[in-house]
C-alpha cells in the first residue's frame, strides 16, 4: 500500500536544527491534487488512485481531457499521474493535500534528472579515462580503450559502455526525511536533493 | 531570489538581533560550544572579511592572527549557536571581500577605522 501526491520543485535552501546543525532541504511545492479516476480490481484488474495537478489553459485541452476532468468535477490540468494500491480512501472529485504527510516520516521522491546532452564514458559511465598524460600519450585522456576482443568475439557485445546522451532518466531517491510541511502554502520540505530541474514534476510517496 | 525560497527563510530563521556590519569591521562573535556536555560561550574577535549569500543561508567570515598564525572562521548568520555578536570597530575599506588580507601581515594588514561624525552639542 502506499500514498503519494504529486508536486512541483521549487529551490533548495538549507535549515538549522535547535542545535546548530544544519540540513539542506528541497522544498516542494505539492498539490492539492484531485482525484481524477479511482480504478478497482474488479473494473480495471488492478487498483490504483489516478491524481491530477496543475492548471492549464482550456486552448491545450482536448474535448476527451475536459469530459474526464467534467466527471471529477475539477478544471482541466496538467499533469496526471497513477499511483498502485493507494492507502486513502478518496473518491472521485476529492482533492490530496500535503497533510498526507506528517512531519518527520521517510519518504520516496521521483523524479526526472537534468539532462546532460551527449556526454564521454568519463562523465557519463565514470570511466577513469587512459589515465596518463606524459610518456608519449597525446589527446586520449577521455577516451572509453578496448571495447571488446579481436577474432573470438568479432563483434561488440549488447549493453557496451559508450558515450552518448545523459540525464533526463526517471530516478527515485529513496529514504528523504519530511523536514517541514507548510499547509497553507502546500510547502513540503524534505531533506537532501532530488532529481530535476527547479519547475520539474515530482512524485513524493511512501 | 526565489519569493517560495525566501517565504520558509522568513518561516525558519526569524530575525537576528544583530548590529550591522560589513566587510572590514571589527566584531566579536559570541558563539556557544558544547564541551564535555557543558554548554559554554566563547568569544571570536577579528576582522570581517567577507559576507556573503542571501536569506537564512547567508554566511560572514571573520579572520584573526591568533600567536602570529591567521585564523579564519565562517559562521552562518542565521546559526543558533551565534548567541551576540559585538561590533568594535567600523573599518574603511573599498572591496567587498578583502582577501588580500590574507598575503598580508603586521602594519600593512591593519584596516583603518571610520571615525563617525558625532553630531555638536547644544
Amino acid at each position: 500500500m502506499m500514498k503519494g501526491i504529486i508536486g512541483k520543485k521549487i529551490g533548495m535552501t538549507s535549515i538549522f536544527s535547535p542545535d546548530g546543525k544544519q540540513t539542506s532541504v528541497t522544498i516542494i511545492e505539492a498539490g492539492p491534487c484531485v482525484v481524477t479516476q479511482v480504478k478497482t480490481k474488479d473494473t480495471d484488474g488492478y487498483s490504483a488512485v489516478q491524481l491530477a495537478f496543475g492548471d492549464k489553459k482550456e486552448k491545450h485541452t482536448t474535448a476527451a481531457e475536459k469530459n474526464h476532468f467534467a466527471k471529477a468535477n475539477t478544471a482541466a490540468k496538467k499533469f496526471v499521474k497513477e499511483f498502485r494500491d493507494y492507502s486513502i480512501e478518496k473518491a472521485i472529485g476529492e482533492s490530496i493535500t500535503v497533510d498526507i504527510f506528517t512531519e518527520g516520516e521517510k519518504v520516496e521522491v521521483v523524479g526526472t534528472t537534468k539532462g546532460k546532452g551527449f556526454q564521454g564514458v568519463v562523465k557519463r559511465h565514470g570511466f577513469s579515462g587512459v589515465g596518463e598524460q606524459s610518456h608519449g600519450q597525446h589527446d586520449r585522456q577521455r577516451a572509453p580503450g578496448s571495447i571488446g576482443n579481436s577474432s573470438d568475439a568479432s563483434r561488440v557485445f549488447k549493453g557496451m559502455r559508450m558515450a552518448g546522451r545523459m540525464g533526463q532518466d526517471r530516478v527515485k531517491v529513496k529514504g528523504l526525511k519530511v523536514v517541514k510541511i507548510f499547509p497553507d502554502k502546500n510547502y513540503i520540505l524534505v531533506s537532501g536533493s532530488v532529481p530535476g530541474h527547479i519547475g520539474s514534476i515530482v512524485l513524493i510517496q511512501k | 531570489m526565489n519569493a517560495a525560497v525566501q517565504f520558509v527563510h522568513e518561516q525558519l530563521t526569524g530575525s537576528k538581533e544583530f548590529p550591522k556590519f560589513k566587510a572590514g569591521d571589527n566584531i566579536t562573535v559570541n558563539y556557544k560550544i558544547i564541551e564535555g556536555g557543558k554548554e559554554r560561550i566563547q568569544g571570536f574577535r577579528g576582522d570581517v572579511i567577507k559576507r556573503q549569500g542571501t536569506g537564512g543561508t547567508a554566511t560572514f567570515t571573520v579572520r584573526k592572527i591568533s600567536d602570529g598564525v591567521g585564523v579564519e572562521r565562517t559562521f552562518p548568520f542565521f546559526s543558533p549557536n551565534i548567541e551576540s555578536i559585538e561590533l568594535n570597530k567600523v573599518g574603511r575599506v573599498r572591496r567587498a571581500k578583502l582577501f588580500f588580507q590574507r598575503k598580508r601581515s603586521g602594519k600593512s594588514a591593519r584596516i583603518k577605522e571610520k571615525r563617525m561624525a558625532v553630531a555638536a552639542q547644544g
